[in-house]
């Protein structure tokens, strides 16, 4: 079976959706990544982020458009696949690492998608080798630091070997050298990524392209440099850059 | 297993016992803990057997008779009643320093505290020797009901967490000057209760959307799929053997 090149990693279209209280949440969103993309989703709390995220992986089921990963439709029948190329990596580390060790965690996910025996320990070890953390694979969650908890839960996704990776506010929380190391790790990663951030610095050194989701629209897609080069775009929408921090 | 998965129960070790496949050793335990309930208790020497049967497994896990002896006072609380019955229960009565004891309840006394601190030492030994995560491990193996070991499971992970939200909390609580010496001043700490319950509530909720990420399918999956050997199962099981013997002979002298 030939297999046709798939260039797009992410294709959202006219994706609306609210909320069972009537909240409309998303308006009409239209998003597309290509394969090996590195992109930031910018916005202000309450903009429709988390919502947006959660319907990559189909936890939530859009009210009207459509969402396609890899070229495979999100729909109930593919959700298991759909589950394995989208990559979730959850704010809180003690939401995402829920077993009782390391290793555990990170074969979990493999283990649902039906990885077995030698192959799964490989995937374990290679997973906890990508983010520097393969001496600690049998220790607990609860007696690691913020940043290893942080790229432990990365761990935990790159062993289902992701189309996509998307990261919930991966530096919250985190202190700067923690957030560096972080960096450098997912700078290394050789996957398409989606980053969910408020840290605009953090989208600027990751992330060549930005997205600016507002009120549940995409109000602004570019260059990140360009977009937060842009102090009205950046007042409209409710971002700021630090104290102190220019673009050049 | 790394640390983090000890118990104030587990007595880190690495004996023969220590090295036996958990699930081997929950049959062994229960096994014995039936055995024992089935002896009659006018089999008195029958319970030293299975004393000495216990003995001879602490010696091989290399467990001192005081830490384990200690940990047994777990019990204590729950014998009180079997104390008062030798007073409450019915005739014959035999006079003993004056006092007279109900001679059923005398020995209604001695079925509970035998048989409750047997139990109670088997308990101890299995949880001397394994710990949590292999216990869990164990069930899983011998095909205990998944939900049960996957709420056990979660529980192992959660409860730290859970009891450091707790701790945060309180803290926030005396940080604005809260006090609470009298019963009616509570009030603050059940409204913490509360909260902490919605807390763990949600966090249960993220934590589900973060499995069905991973493609959970409702069950646990099992990471290793070795297999318990024959030889594990007859060493384990010997105690139990020699118990069985002695529950039978307790059942034909009696």
């Amino acid at each position: 079976m030939t297999v046709p090149t798939v260039t797009t990693s992410l294709a959202v279209s006219g994706l609306a959706f609210a909320y069972p209280d009537g909240h409309q949440a998303l308006h009409g969103v239209d998003l597309r990544i290509g394969r090996g993309e590195r992109v930031a989703l910018l916005g202000p709390n309450g903009a429709g982020k988390t919502t947006l995220v959660l319907h990559l992986n189909g936890i939530l089921t859009a009210g009207a458009g459509s969402v396609a990963v890899g070229g495979l439709p999100v729909e109930k029948r593919n959700l298991r696949e759909i589950r394995r190329r989208v990559g979730l990596v959850f704010q809180d580390p003690d939401d995402q690492l829920f077993m009782p060790t390391v290793a555990e965690d990170v074969a979990f996910g493999p283990a649902n998608f039906g990885v077995t025996g030698d192959a799964l320990a490989a995937r374990v070890r290679t997973a906890l080798e990508r983010v520097g953390m393969a001496e600690h694979a049998d220790r607990s969650p609860l007696h690691l630091s913020g940043g290893q908890r942080r790229r432990v839960a990365l761990a935990t996704v790159l062993a289902c070997e992701p189309e996509i990776l998307v990261l919930d506010e991966p530096s919250s929380n985190l202190d700067p050298t923690a957030r560096r190391e972080l960096a450098e790790v997912l700078l290394d990663l050789d996957v398409t990524m989606l980053m969910v951030t408020h840290d605009l610095p953090y989208a600027l050194q990751l992330c060549p392209r930005s997205v600016v989701l507002d009120d549940g629209e995409v109000v602004a897609d570019g260059p990140t440099r360009e977009l937060l080069a842009d102090p009205d775009l950046l007042r409209r929408h409710r971002l700021e850059l630090p104290y102190g921090f220019t673009l050049a | 297993m790394g640390a983090g998965h000890s118990h104030p129960l587990y007595l880190a070790g690495t004996s023969a016992v220590h090295r036996l496949p958990a699930e081997v050793k929950i049959v062994a335990a229960f096994l014995g803990v039936v055995c024992v309930v089935i002896t009659p208790r006018e089999a008195f020497a029958v319970f030293g057997g299975y004393l000495l049967v216990l003995a001879g497994v602490w010696v091989c896990a290399r467990i001192p008779l005081g830490w384990i002896a200690r940990r047994s006072l777990i019990e204590a609380p729950f014998v009180v009643l079997a104390v008062l019955l030798p007073f409450t229960g019915g005739a014959p009565s035999v006079e003993w320093l004056g006092v007279s004891l109900s001679e059923p309840g005398l020995l209604a006394a001695w079925n509970i505290l035998v048989k409750g601190t047997l139990g109670v030492l088997t308990s101890l030994t299995l949880a001397a020797t394994t710990p949590l995560r292999d216990l869990l491990l164990g069930l899983q193996r011998l095909r205990a009901p998944s939900l049960v070991v996957t709420i056990a499971t979660l529980m192992l992970r959660y409860v730290d967490v859970i009891a450091g939200e707790a701790r945060r909390m309180r803290l926030a609580r005396i940080a604005r000057g809260h006090d609470p010496r009298f019963l009616w001043q509570v009030g603050a700490t059940a409204r913490g209760v509360g909260a902490l319950f919605v807390r763990s509530y949600e966090r249960g909720e993220r934590v589900h959307l973060a499995m069905l990420s991973r493609g959970w399918a409702g069950e646990m999956p099992r990471l290793s799929d070795a297999v318990t050997r024959r030889r594990d199962w007859l060493v384990g099981l010997s105690p139990v053997a020699l118990a069985a013997a002695l529950a039978v002979t307790g059942l034909v002298t009696a």
